[in-house]
């Protein structure tokens, strides 16, 4: 009983909320209805609808799935100042960052989905009933991480929710072992990602040990950028006291690794290009075209750019300690990196072929709404996790005493 | 016509949801069997409710029974007939014992003419529209093997193009195949007579063993396959060339269909130089056993350490030790 009402006040503070918060919902419900829409479609007709082929199999969808794991890997750098080191000021906002990671996980999800060919077998993963090929396959390895991690994300919030909705103070001895397993967890799944691509011995690009430093590198500086705006935006419309040092550790933090995933970036491309063999083929590709073919270099270098000007920009402490300049810092380092990994790092993993195509991809505009459908389904279960936990956290949403229900 | 699964034992642990899965189906047959008539199809994609449900909750081909088996053999049948007006038999054609099929090519031989590719697409039923195709030729520049100086789009009416060889490419039915690890739901596997095949109800369609493939030999259909139905084989295997739906992948199978009866795959007849040696490789008077012991062979990314059982051979400068 204690449960369900804990659920209903949860349920009854993301259903209240002035005409703004009303407004905002519905324009992400808008926006996931038209990718609805666009997903509705190439149910229909297939897949053959995007802009993948034999070539490049896998394109826009994979390629912001790899960059969302990563988002949600990077709540653990809330996670980690707050339970580890006990810093009171980060411990105030650590729930919303793992709202953010379980808002990031489901979406990562929902891109594979609408990345599979048959979706209604999708049961076939599950063990005992299906047959999942765990250990062997890296994608079962990342379907156990997931759900791994989204379970922990909405566990460990929730029981400290529910201590502060009793009234109560959450027993550390009870979470912290907890704590611990999400930590190394969130390494997991950012690493198992990387493997998932770098297990490919017959893709170069990919096959590099350097892949899951660098995935965990950008996403240490990708991850922070979304929950510094993420954390202003609370401040400003949902009334969360954010305290500036809480900002400043996670700008210190995506500083330190933007500064290393460009380092690795620099690493990567010095191998590849002082004795340039044939396994440089896709990196050529990518920076500097092959064979008259190049659809890609402008995405690359506009990531670059992007990812050179934060990092002058956060490397320089006033440059960084000046707030408007902070978050156009965080939009240069999360679109950089979006890039980067995305369509920088999937889609060039494929070209050219095993068998040395080279065959072009781009983004047709139906994975264009798709997409945009996922992201706004993930903003949209960031908010609602968020508006149920701000109603706790500021004491709106409270359990009754005894003594009230039974006047009541 | 069926065989009871030989690789892996059947697991128990889905039994419950085996007899669930069973009599589900059960229900829906007599329930729907009698309302579902043939015009009624064109919702659940041309087949009837019962055959869309039928395998939509199938099971995978490893764990089925023979009832099961055959019941999925029926469907295909039914379903072609409806779609291309063809009476076509299905069979679950078991790898034949003491048998591990192998190929051998000679690229001196090779002129690059494509009769293999064509006679492959019609023996096993690839979607016309959409161009698969499981064998891709390379036009090679000689003195290189350089696969990313290949031509793939040559014109087969001008070969031998001179200065030139070629270098045809399909499924390595690889001992140690990267797909087979890469797939998430044991949806491809290795049978003993070392083809590697697909189960295509059981693919979730996710091309991770796409990506996986050294070879480029995985192919996906993304869009429902047309078959002219006058050029329809109807002479399937149920892992072989019986007709995929779209949204899984599929790749050559040394065409079992042929192979698994003691013939030769269609590439192999159709190749109008001789160029292709197939055979079993335990029996040691095949002819692939005489080129593989007689001949200088090489293996195609033989460093990745996927083992083909697919090899190359030339006419020319045979070294003797």
């Amino acid at each position: 009983m204690n449960l369900v009402r804990f659920g209903l006040d949860g349920l009854r503070a993301m259903a209240s909320g002035g005409a703004a918060y009303w407004r905002w919902l519905g324009a992400l419900a808008a926006v996931v209805a038209a990718g609805l829409f666009a997903y509705a479609g190439q149910l229909q007709q297939g897949m053959v609808v995007t802009g993948m082929s034999d070539q490049v199999s896998w394109g826009f969808y994979i390629a912001n799935f790899a960059f969302l794991v990563g988002i949600a890997a990077a709540a653990v750098l809330l996670v980690i100042p707050a339970y580890l080191f006990h810093r009171g000021d980060v411990k105030q906002v650590v729930i919303f960052g793992e709202a953010l990671a379980v808002a990031a996980v489901v979406a990562a999800m929902l891109f594979v989905t609408v990345d599979i060919g048959r979706p209604e077998r999708i049961w076939h993963m599950l063990p005992v009933v299906g047959r999942f090929n765990w250990p062997l396959s890296m994608l079962a390895w990342d379907v156990v991480v997931l759900v791994g991690y989204l379970l922990l994300n909405l566990g460990l919030p929730a029981y400290v929710l529910h201590a502060r909705w009793r009234g109560e103070e959450p027993v550390t001895a009870r979470y912290f072992p907890v704590v611990i397993v999400a930590i190394f967890w969130a390494v997991s799944i950012h690493t198992v990602t990387a493997f998932l691509f770098s297990a490919n011995a017959g893709r170069p690009l990919w096959h590099s040990a350097l892949l899951a430093p660098r995935f965990i590198a950008s996403a240490f500086a990708s991850g922070p950028a979304l929950i510094i705006v993420a954390l202003l935006a609370l401040r400003r419309w949902g009334g969360l006291a954010v305290k500036q040092t809480v900002i400043d550790l996670l700008a210190v933090v995506m500083t330190v690794a933007l500064q290393i995933s460009l380092f690795f970036v620099g690493v990567e491309l010095f191998t590849d290009f002082y004795n340039e063999t044939t396994h440089a083929a896709s990196m050529r590709y990518l920076f500097f075209g092959l064979a008259g073919a190049g659809k890609l270099q402008p995405w690359i270098w506009t990531a670059l750019a992007l990812n050179v000007v934060a990092v002058v920009i956060l490397s320089i402490h006033p440059l960084r300690r000046t707030p408007r300049l902070l978050v156009l810092a965080c939009g240069l380092v999360f679109l950089g990196i979006w890039i980067e990994k995305g369509m920088g790092l999937v889609v060039p993993g494929y070209i050219p072929t095993p068998l040395g195509e080279i065959f072009e991809y781009a983004p047709t505009w139906r994975e264009w709404l798709v997409s945009a459908g996922i992201w706004a389904c993930g903003a949209l279960v960031f908010t609602l996790l968020a508006k149920a936990a701000l109603a706790i956290e500021t004491g709106r949403a409270r359990a009754r005493p005894a003594a009230d229900l039974k006047a009541s | 016509m069926s065989r009871q699964p030989d690789s892996d034992p059947p697991d128990r642990d889905g039994q419950g949801f085996n007899t669930f899965r069973r009599r589900f189906l059960a229900g829906v047959a007599t329930a729907g069997g009698a309302v579902v008539t043939a015009h009624a199809t064109g919702a659940w994609g041309g087949q009837t409710l019962q055959d869309a449900m039928g395998s939509l909750l199938q099971d995978h081909y490893q764990r089925m029974t023979k009832d099961e088996i055959h019941a999925a053999l029926e469907r295909i049948e039914r379903n072609a007939r409806r779609r291309y007006g063809v009476d076509a038999r299905c069979e679950d054609l078991p790898p034949l014992p003491n048998t591990v099929f192998g190929y051998a090519l000679n690229i001196s031989k090779c002129k690059g003419y494509r009769d293999c590719v064509e006679a492959c697409v019609k023996e096993n039923n690839l979607g016309r529209d959409s161009q698969m195709q499981y064998i891709r030729v390379l036009q090679m520049p000689d003195g290189t093997m350089d696969l990313e100086k290949a031509e793939h789009y040559y014109d087969a009416k001008q070969v031998p193009v001179p200065g030139h060889w070629y270098l045809p490419v399909q499924c390595m039915q690889c001992d140690n195949p990267p797909c087979v690890k890469a797939c998430p739901t044991k949806a491809t596997w290795k049978e003993p007579d070392g083809i590697v095949v697909v189960d295509y109800d059981w693919c979730i369609g996710c091309r991770y063993c796409m990506t996986a493939c050294p070879y480029w030999a995985r192919h996906f259909n993304w869009t429902e396959p047309q078959i002219p139905a006058a050029e329809f084989n109807p002479n399937l295997n149920y892992l072989g060339n019986r007709p995929r739906p779209k949204g899984v992948v599929e790749k050559c199978h040394f065409c079992s269909q042929r192979a698994r009866k003691g013939r030769q795959p269609a590439c192999q007849e159709a190749c109008p130089t001789g160029a292709r040696v197939f055979g079993n490789l335990l029996d040691p008077k095949s002819e692939i056993r005489w080129v593989l012991e007689n001949k200088n062979v090489f293996r195609l990314k033989e460093d990745l350490g996927t083992e083909p059982k697919f090899w190359y051979f030339s006419d020319d400068r045979v070294s003797r030790a």
